[in-house]
């Protein structure tokens, strides 16, 4: 069942495009990351994608409805990027206003309300002040009022950002449970790890476009890097490797190129053999989501 | 209910300002001050014929609320100018905004809260500066509920105001805004009352050009208009003697309406 859908989505402020035709489609229960550098746009999205932005063009169905329409807001969880609250209210406090804006009943939020302190680990702080509150704690808290009414749809700007190697862990724990629970889970990240850890598919944006989107499988697993160690390779034979691939590294005896799929594998190894080289080693090695990203980064317009 | 969760938030909020604290110790300072200086002009008059007392007792209570008045606009704006500019910047109103309710809710619910707030404001301290008067020297103003309630109708009017500037100003700026309305709205109403007397017509336009572009302090004129009707000190900024009828009560009352409805209008466009 798809979740959510945006058909060329566009955000421009003034002669700025902050998004740029967005087209794209969660299904249920997956977890979609949003990776790009910041300023590339990710969270103008999402902000359109909750309904606190309204996009110049395009069109987006969240749930079946338009952004922001109340029908459905009951039924998401949003954690802003650099959440923020009133300082002054207690842990407790704060998830009490938002549950009231969820109508939940008096019931429900006093049970809910303990259970998801507990859940971001901090029931002993309920009484605290934000005010005392670290920025981990923050995300945490911000994190507990994203989740209050059980969402379908959970919308992360950025969750462990400010979090330190513990604080981050916790949070990937969570997305991970939430994950097991089925909820679909749109995280906006610019952590290749967070996103190669926690997400099913990732879509990569730069300057408010999409330049990839698939499966981490399918991102990485698309370009293949190999590395060949053979001697006495001709010109010829070495021209001739372009069939397969493109040669991009070359060192004495060492050279690395990039395929399409591992089954070009076999027939680099005979041609090589066949051309009269002396064949040591083949080593294929997927590319990292890390390596992928910077040659996206990298790449011209 | 939304509306309501949002105005308590509101309330409390505005609450736990300095300033709130602030204004509220300057006007229980002024009361104090108003109630001892009364109190000993009030014995120096116990001779003087009864005429003369009424008069000396009226104008002061008048000069007292007047500057109850001014206080409870500069409330009215300075508790609203960032309640909502403050929160878009602070990324506050994201999980509010992104609840299952209309951003409608978000505005009337902050204007209700803060509205509420003023109200008891000028409750407290009108009724303390009228109850005072009263208990030392006996005197009570006609229909002193409905003056109140005409003073709240004014600081209501720059609530407004400054929420709506709070919509697409900043927070100084619009405090800037609304508070030089508040000027051109006294000098103005000032301006029509001599030209009045003078009968100057284009004094007289002025006056009501403004006054409809900014009907506050017509709020006061009416307000000591029905408190005093018979100002006996004649022409004072305190006790002006025109009194701009109960029509335009009622125009202030849509003006709300309209400058709450454009508040929510602008809101609802706004990206947070």
């Amino acid at each position: 069942m798809v979740v959510l859908e945006t058909q060329g989505l566009r955000k421009v402020y003034g002669r700025t495009v902050a998004v740029d035709d967005l087209t794209l489609s969660m299904e249920q229960g997956e977890v979609l990351g949003f990776l790009g550098p910041n300023g590339a746009g990710k969270t103008t999205t999402m902000k359109m994608l909750v309904g606190l932005v309204r996009p110049t063009s395009g069109r987006a169905r969240v749930l079946g409805r338009p952004p922001g329409d109340p029908a459905v807001m009951g039924r998401i969880g949003f954690l802003p990027e650099h959440f923020r609250f009133h300082p002054w209210l207690t842990a407790a406090n704060f998830l009490d206003f938002h549950a009231r804006l969820l109508h939940m009943p008096p019931e429900r939020r006093r049970k809910r309300i303990p259970e998801l302190l507990e859940r971001v680990g901090l029931a002993d702080r309920a009484r605290s002040r934000l005010a005392e509150f670290s920025k981990g704690m923050l995300q945490r808290i911000g994190l507990a009022q994203a989740l209050l009414n059980d969402p379908e749809l959970v919308f992360l700007d950025e969750p462990t950002s400010g979090l330190d190697p513990l604080g981050r862990r916790e949070v990937r724990e969570l997305i991970g449970e939430l994950r097991r629970e089925g909820v679909t889970i749109f995280l906006n990240s610019h952590l290749l790890s967070e996103v190669e850890m926690s997400c099913d598919r990732v879509a990569i944006i730069k300057r408010g476009r999409v330049v990839r989107l698939g499966t981490l499988d399918e991102l990485t697993g698309a370009a293949l890097e190999v590395e060949v160690r053979a001697g006495g390779v001709t010109p010829e034979v070495k021209a001739g490797l372009e069939r397969w691939g493109q040669v991009i590294r070359e060192e004495k005896d060492l050279l690395t190129l990039t395929v399409a799929d591992r089954e070009a594998l076999p027939a680099i190894a005979r041609h090589l053999v066949e051309g009269g080289a002396r064949l040591y080693a083949m080593s294929p090695r997927r590319l990292s989501l890390e390596e992928l990203f910077v040659r996206i980064m990298k790449e011209s317009e | 209910m939304s509306v309501l969760t949002v105005a308590q938030l509101t309330f409390l909020e505005a609450r736990r300002r300095k300033l709130f604290w602030i204004i509220l110790a300057v006007g229980l300072l002024s009361l104090f001050l108003f109630a001892l200086g009364f109190y000993f002009i009030d014995r120096e008059l116990r001779t003087s014929a009864t005429e003369i007392q009424v008069a000396v007792r009226s104008t002061l209570l008048l000069v007292g609320l007047y500057g109850v008045n001014t206080l409870s606009v500069t409330l009215g704006v300075l508790i609203s100018v960032d309640t909502i500019s403050g929160e878009i910047a602070s990324g506050t109103i994201q999980t509010i905004a992104t609840k299952p309710l209309r951003r409608w809710e978000i505005v009337v619910g902050k204007w209700l809260g803060l509205a509420t707030m003023l109200a008891v404001f000028v409750l407290g301290m009108a009724g303390g500066m009228i109850g005072s008067v009263w208990a030392i020297s006996g005197y009570l103003p006609s229909r002193p509920g409905e003056g109140i309630g005409l003073m709240i109708l004014e600081g209501w009017v720059f609530l407004s105001l400054s929420l709506l500037g709070g919509t697409y100003l900043p927070p100084l700026g619009n405090g800037v805004v609304v508070l030089m309305l508040y000027g051109l709205d006294f000098v103005a109403g000032w301006i029509g009352q001599i030209g009045e007397r003078l009968s100057n017509t284009t004094a007289v336009v002025i006056g009501t050009v403004v006054r409809f572009l900014v009907p506050g302090e017509a709020m006061w004129q009416r307000a000591a208009h029905v408190m005093e009707p018979a100002s006996r000190f004649g022409l004072t900024p305190f006790t002006i003697g025109d009194d701009p009828g109960v029509g335009m009560v009622f125009y202030a009352l849509l003006y709300l309406a309209a400058i709450l409805g454009l508040a929510v209008y602008l809101f609802g466009r706004r990206d947070l």
